[in-house]
């Protein structure tokens, strides 16, 4: 175990410091973007949006909103038309990304409208009266189906939705695949999710007079490239876009990046509005539509020798970035670019990367960041190596990894991994987390017949990103046009007051890692303070402190860049320090130490200044310091790591600048019974070089493993065959929460980086690249199946577990009492669909009127009306169209439909088709179908199958509840159909519920 | 996130709810603990002109032992059941189930009869109720109706709650001696909606399961002891109707239903035979 440290150590680095910032978090004192006070007369905001994933806008019609009470503005798209421009984006097609919908919707929950009101109940409640009118098109929301020739566009000047479609091929693939002893291939799904902060997105924004510009405090996270993107939007030069932030975040996980398109729409808003204006995203706002990881389509094939060995990797990826490629997308597609070879030695790779858009949220940044779709795909194939040449899947990781001694090695992709002890990483995980007796458990619990797996993981964790990789995305040519982009720019600034105290400023915009804390560790140790001496702010503003277009809280920049700079820009400090106290001491400047508050000279012992008598100088007597010295002691520092270099005409990319290692151990039984995974013991093992604080690191290790767990088995962004979005709760979208994450057991080898300049590489992804894969393969080894799709739910294993679901016998005597009869779904056949397709109910109901009488009732208008369920007014508009207001209520829950009734296929009196849609605050909702009529017992049988669509609020929070809302509505359609039929009168109150139940043999 | 504008009437007394309905009429809300109904009028699903808030109406707010059952009032939160001493000899069942109701939060603030107003087919004391064979006491200006808990439940959220009525109380009876009584619960996870719930209550001649989650309310069946365990299963398995939703598929749900069954009635046979 090596721990050899670039940088001379000091007391405080290193050592695990307790948190500067819990103080103010514990006691209820944090600054975060909502509570900061606003201007008097800030207006709030509330945005209308899409209740369609793919249709046009015919007209939308502000005049009844803007007439609500406290109501002071409503933007759209064509005052956005009028004021700003598209964002640009990273590939060079003809397509549109606007901050606001202008002429189509292309998902769930985009902007179509901004209400800006005096408080936002008020901004909600005119929501309702923005009357817009769409005309639904058909969605694509399958990538693979999207990505064909058949699928509704989305930009219609592109001509398809394959954006960018680019090959890579580095070392000799295809001679390594020809020759190959064996071929290994896995095609992998990589589900849509996200990191989901407590915290939502804020906006405050001012439209400054005078031509100044724009101001904003938002929580927008970086990277600072976006901060250009927003300007070039607004038509602003970037100095005239100012972004404050403050002082806390309640997690950002990449997400927060995002905010920049609200950033824009908010800008706009307020300029509508003359006033400044606040805008808080909720968390349905945010589950629908604020960002999301790339779901990934990818095939991956191995060229390997018979004991293992890799000779060459094929990578197939299709990321589908959602419905506008939102800057910097495709970067997850392009962040692991360099380092597709992994933890392993391989020299042979081929790529192709396709970009393909479909209707659902713009993808983002998300923590991780390409990681975990990349090392799904690259560790399930080891695994699956193992399997099918029946090796042992360590083995094959071991002979597989990049040695000891190859360091600094450069991956064919471009990668330049300085430092590393991947056999030694291994080594300490088996040993601290005792593989020996998760193997031993594994043998006892299969012997007894139980399910018990173990899934490894080995990943090198990329950090500091170059600038650089997104622009290979671009061919060569495109790149020599454009201009070079490359590196990594981080700031800081220190600076020392007249009285000798130390403020530091970084550019990082923590989402809570605490950064102050460990920038104080690393300047308090460069200036001989104490960590309390030294106060850092990270409440950047650009209009005053030191940033570039890398600055931000992103690809695990902090611990590497950042405090590296802060490190930088301190010793810059020291030295003229030094040379004001050997001037004084009359000693040479290198015999100056900074200790304890003090700075003395190995030249003479006896004597020593004080920090602060030091610093003050500088301020107080500009006159006594060394000639030639520049007053003032403010030093400000901007790095760039070596190396990180724009792509070479061959695409190889140096796409980080420095790279940790991970190898996880994870051992899980799967309860037979339930299909629920258990996590019997997780161990991961970190080289994430020097550790500047090992309590923070392992607060983003059990972070990180927290969100890896949820991807790996509970969360999921679904989306409908049409598009709707149907996980707008977190009792929907399901993150782990205390119960469900177990204490992994940690383990840390420090081999320093080369590149940066405390040695430190970053640390705050990996779990989310490990451990999904991690526990894919522990539960694809108990059930010994090779198609493992996350998240892997209960229902999901069982179905892997694939025992029969016995039909029901056909003997209805079988048992005592019967609980449930007709109307249902026959068993078998017309079942509803599982898993987000549009709901297809299928059922009989007896009803006591022959079929002329029944169908004499649906061809009679004043006769329909009372038919239909909640229905108020019910006007005709030609022989098979009737416009109906409707209102639906299940529960305490009802929704007023404007809704469309049409009658087709006619054939009197055995059937017809029956449909009807509508649209109302909480969306949309169809339903059509065919209906039969035959006699049965003197009155008529009644068959329907109905395939139902619901769109907008309801399917987004209301999933669970979709199929049996669906019944209710269609058992009360038909039933009171059948009374209408046979001269009952018709009324809709709630006791006539329970006769319906009786009839229907259900209540009793 | 924010509620359409509502009028709050705090009742304080009982005659206050029905002040309450005569002048808001059906528009008018009961509000106990608020657990499920807050979330649905921020979220604008439900949009009631008036919340009555029945919490501090101390004419409500009991718990007693009455002729042989543990009576609730309709302010009597849920913690306030769970920590009574006696809980696990007066209604076992009630004691195992609690833990699995939400979180412990909820629990402080969530109602035992605002969870069986609210009627969710996957909630646990609608399924205790109805295992057990409890019953409903539903007051209105005129009086009040008693309905056995099978009764009340009328599908998906909705119940033989008629308007001008509100829930009074709810009567679990108490344990029988030589009853068993079982429960168990698979959910996405700890505290989430049941994905399927059981309750089985076994008597010295017969077994009652009782399964949540499945069908659009708790459904019970009963059996001799001597019955043939996995055929009876699978039948009341097919029979539930078991739907889809987007975790979670019927075929899931009726593997649960027969295996945790199974397992649970397994025990159950076996515990009283030792």
């Amino acid at each position: 175990m090596s721990s050899e440290l670039v940088n001379e150590t000091g007391p405080h680095v290193g050592r695990r410091a307790a948190r500067i910032e819990d103080a103010a978090l514990l006691t209820g004192r944090g600054h975060y973007a909502d509570d900061v006070g606003v201007k008097p007369g800030t207006l709030q905001a509330a945005i209308l949006r899409a209740p369609y994933a793919h249709a046009e806008i015919v007209s939308v019609d502000t005049s009844a909103a803007e007439r609500q009470p406290g109501v002071r503005a409503v933007l759209t798209g064509a005052d956005v038309r009028q004021w700003a421009a598209p964002f640009p984006v990273g590939v060079q097609q003809p397509m549109e990304h606007w901050c606001i919908a202008i002429d189509k919707v292309r998902y769930v929950g985009e902007p179509v409208a901004v209400v800006i009101a005096e408080d936002r109940y008020l901004a909600e409640d005119a929501l309702d009266f923005v009357n817009v009118e769409y005309r639904q098109l058909p969605a694509a929301v399958d990538p693979e189906a999207a990505a064909g020739a058949q699928a509704p566009v989305l930009h219609a000047a592109v001509g398809s939705n394959v954006v960018s479609d680019r090959h890579f091929s580095y070392g000799d693939p295809d001679s390594a695949f020809e020759a190959a002893e064996r071929r290994v291939a896995l095609t992998i799904h990589y589900p849509r999710n996200s990191t989901t902060p407590i915290e939502g997105f804020v906006v405050v924004a001012e439209y400054l007079a005078g031509g100044e510009g724009y101001d904003v405090l938002s929580n927008f996270q970086g990277p600072f490239a976006i901060h250009t993107v927003v300007s070039r939007a607004l038509k602003v030069g970037s100095s005239r876009l100012r972004l404050r932030f403050v002082k806390d975040s309640g997690g950002s996980f990449g997400v927060k990046q995002a905010v920049s398109t609200y950033v824009a729409l908010l800008c706009l808003a307020a300029r509508k509005a003359g006033a400044p204006v606040k805008w808080v995203e909720d968390r349905y706002e945010h589950l629908m539509a604020s960002a999301a990881a790339p779901n990934r389509i990818t095939t991956i094939e191995a060229a390997v020798h018979a004991d293992g060995t890799l000779a060459a990797l094929r990578y197939d990826q299709m990321d589908d970035c959602g419905a506008y490629l939102r800057a910097p997308e495709p970067a997850t597609l392009y962040r692991m670019h360099g380092i597709l070879t992994g933890a392993y030695k391989v020299r042979n790779l081929s790529v192709r990367n396709r970009v393909v858009l479909t209707n659902k949220t713009p993808s983002a940044l998300v923590r991780g960041f390409g990681g975990p779709q990349m090392y799904f795909a690259l560790e399930r194939l080891m695994q699956r190596i193992a399997v099918e040449l029946d090796l042992d899947p360590l083995d094959v990781i071991r002979r597989n990894l990049i040695p000891p001694d190859a360091f600094p090695y450069r991956a064919p992709a471009g990668a330049l991994i300085g430092s590393g002890n991947y056999q030694e990483s291994l080594a300490l995980a088996i040993s601290r987390g005792k593989l020996d007796e998760l193997l031993q458990r594994r043998q006892a619990a299969r012997a007894e017949g139980r399910l018990y797996g173990i899934g490894y993981a080995a990943i090198v964790e990329p950090s500091i990103s170059n600038m650089g990789y997104i622009t290979t995305v671009m061919s060569a040519e495109a790149r020599a046009k454009a201009g070079p982009k490359n590196g990594a720019i981080a700031s800081a600034t220190v600076s020392v007051d007249p009285l000798g105290c130390v403020t530091v400023i970084i550019d990082s915009v923590p989402g809570g890692q605490g950064h102050r804390t460990a920038t104080a560790q690393v300047v308090a140790d460069v200036l001989g303070l104490a960590p309390d001496d030294i106060i850092v702010n990270t409440e950047l503003d650009t209009q005053k402190d030191a940033w570039s277009i890398a600055a931000g809280n992103y690809s695990s920049r902090f611990a590497g860049a950042v405090a590296g700079s802060a490190h930088l820009a301190a010793l810059r400090i020291r030295e003229k320090m030094a040379r004001i106290a050997a001037d004084t001491l009359r000693v040479s400047p290198d015999s100056i130490q900074f200790a304890d508050g003090k700075l003395h000279s190995c030249e003479a012992p006896d004597r020593a200044l004080r920090f602060h008598r030091v610093a003050g100088l500088t301020h107080w007597s500009p006159g006594s310091l060394p000639d030639g010295m520049q007053p003032g002691l403010r030093e400000t520092v901007f790095w760039s790591p070596p190396h990180a270099d724009a792509p070479d005409e061959k695409d190889v990319i140096n796409s980080s600048a420095a790279y940790g290692f991970i190898f996880d151990i994870c051992a899980v039984e799967v309860d037979r019974a339930t299909g629920q995974v258990r996590i019997d013991r997780y161990v991961t093992s970190h080289d994430a070089g020097r550790l500047l604080n090992p309590a923070l690191a392992e607060g983003q290790i059990r972070g990180g493993f927290a969100q890896g767990l949820g991807a790996a088995l509970l969360e999921e962004y679904r989306y409908g065959a049409d598009g709707s979005f149907l996980s707008g709760t977190l009792a929907d979208y399901l993150m782990p929460t205390a119960c469900e994450v177990p204490e992994p057991i940690i383990v840390h080898l420090e081999t320093p980086s080369p590149f940066t300049p405390l040695g430190a590489k970053g640390i705050g992804e990996g779990n989310n690249m490990s451990t999904p894969v991690c526990i894919a393969n522990a539960v694809a080894d108990a059930l010994g199946v090779a198609d493992v799709r996350l998240p892997l739910t209960p229902s999901r294993v069982h179905a892997l577990l694939a025992g029969p679901d016995p039909e029901p016998e056909s003997d209805p005597a079988r048992v005592q009492t019967p609980v449930v009869q007709a109307p249902s779904p026959a068993p078998g056949g017309g079942r509803a669909s599982a898993g987000g397709d549009s709901l297809h109910m299928a059922g009989t109901v007896q009803l006591a009127a022959a079929p002329e009488e029944v169908y004499a009732v649906l061809m009679d208008p004043d006769a329909l009306a009372s038919v239909i369920p909640g229905c108020h007014a019910l006007e005709r508009v030609d022989e098979q169209t009737y416009r109906a207001e409707v209102t639906i209520g299940i529960g305490v829950v009802k929704a007023r439909y404007q809704a469309q009734v049409t009658l087709s296929d006619l054939d009197p009196p055995h059937g017809l088709s029956l449909g009807g849609q509508g649209m109302s605050a909480l969306g949309s909702a169809q339903g059509s179908g065919r209906v039969r009529l035959e006699p049965q017992d003197g009155g008529t049988r009644l068959s329907y199958d109905y395939d139902v669509a619901v769109s907008g609020k309801v399917a987004a929070v209301g999933s669970r509840m979709l199929e049996g809302a669906a019944k209710i509505i269609l058992r009360q359609l038909f039933e009171r159909l059948g009374r209408k039929a046979s001269g009952e009168t018709v009324v809709a109150r709630v006791s006539w519920w329970r006769r319906v139940l009786a009839f229907l043999g259900i209540g009793r | 996130m924010k509620p359409c504008s509502f009028d709050y009437v705090r009742a304080d007394r009982v005659q206050d709810i029905f002040e309450a309905f005569e002048h808001y009429g059906q528009e008018a809300r009961i509000l106990a603990g608020g657990q499920s109904l807050m979330a649905m009028i921020n979220y604008r699903l439900a949009r009631p002109k008036a919340l009555i808030d029945i919490s501090r109406c101390a004419e409500l707010d009991y718990v007693q032992v009455r002729d042989g059952r543990l009576v609730v009032g309709a302010a009597v939160t849920q913690a306030k059941v769970q920590q009574r001493e006696a809980l696990a000899r007066e209604v076992p069942l009630l004691q195992l189930a609690f833990p699995y109701i939400s979180h412990f939060q909820i629990r402080s603030r969530g109602t035992v009869c605002g969870s069986i107003a609210h009627a969710d087919p996957s909630a646990e004391l609608p399924l205790c109720l109805t295992a057990l064979r409890g019953e409903v006491v539903l007051r209105s200006k005129s009086g009040r109706r008693t309905l056995a808990a099978d009764e009340f439940f009328t599908g998906m959220l909705m119940t033989a709650i008629e308007e001008g009525e509100f829930i009074e109380e709810v009567r679990f009876p108490l344990a029988v001696d030589g009853c068993r009584y079982r429960f168990d619960e698979v959910a996405m996870r700890r505290g989430d909606f049941a994905i399927v719930s059981l309750a089985v209550v076994a008597s010295a001649s017969e077994i009652a399961l009782t399964i949540g989650g499945v069908a659009d309310r708790p459904v019970t069946r009963r059996w001799p002891r001597s019955a043939d365990l996995p055929a009876v299963l699978a039948a009341f398995a097919w029979d539930l109707q078991a739907q889809s939703d987007p975790h979670v598929s019927a075929s899931y749900r009726r593997h649960l239903v027969r295996s945790l069954g199974q397992r649970l009635i397994t025990e159950v046979l076996d515990e009283t035979v030792s």
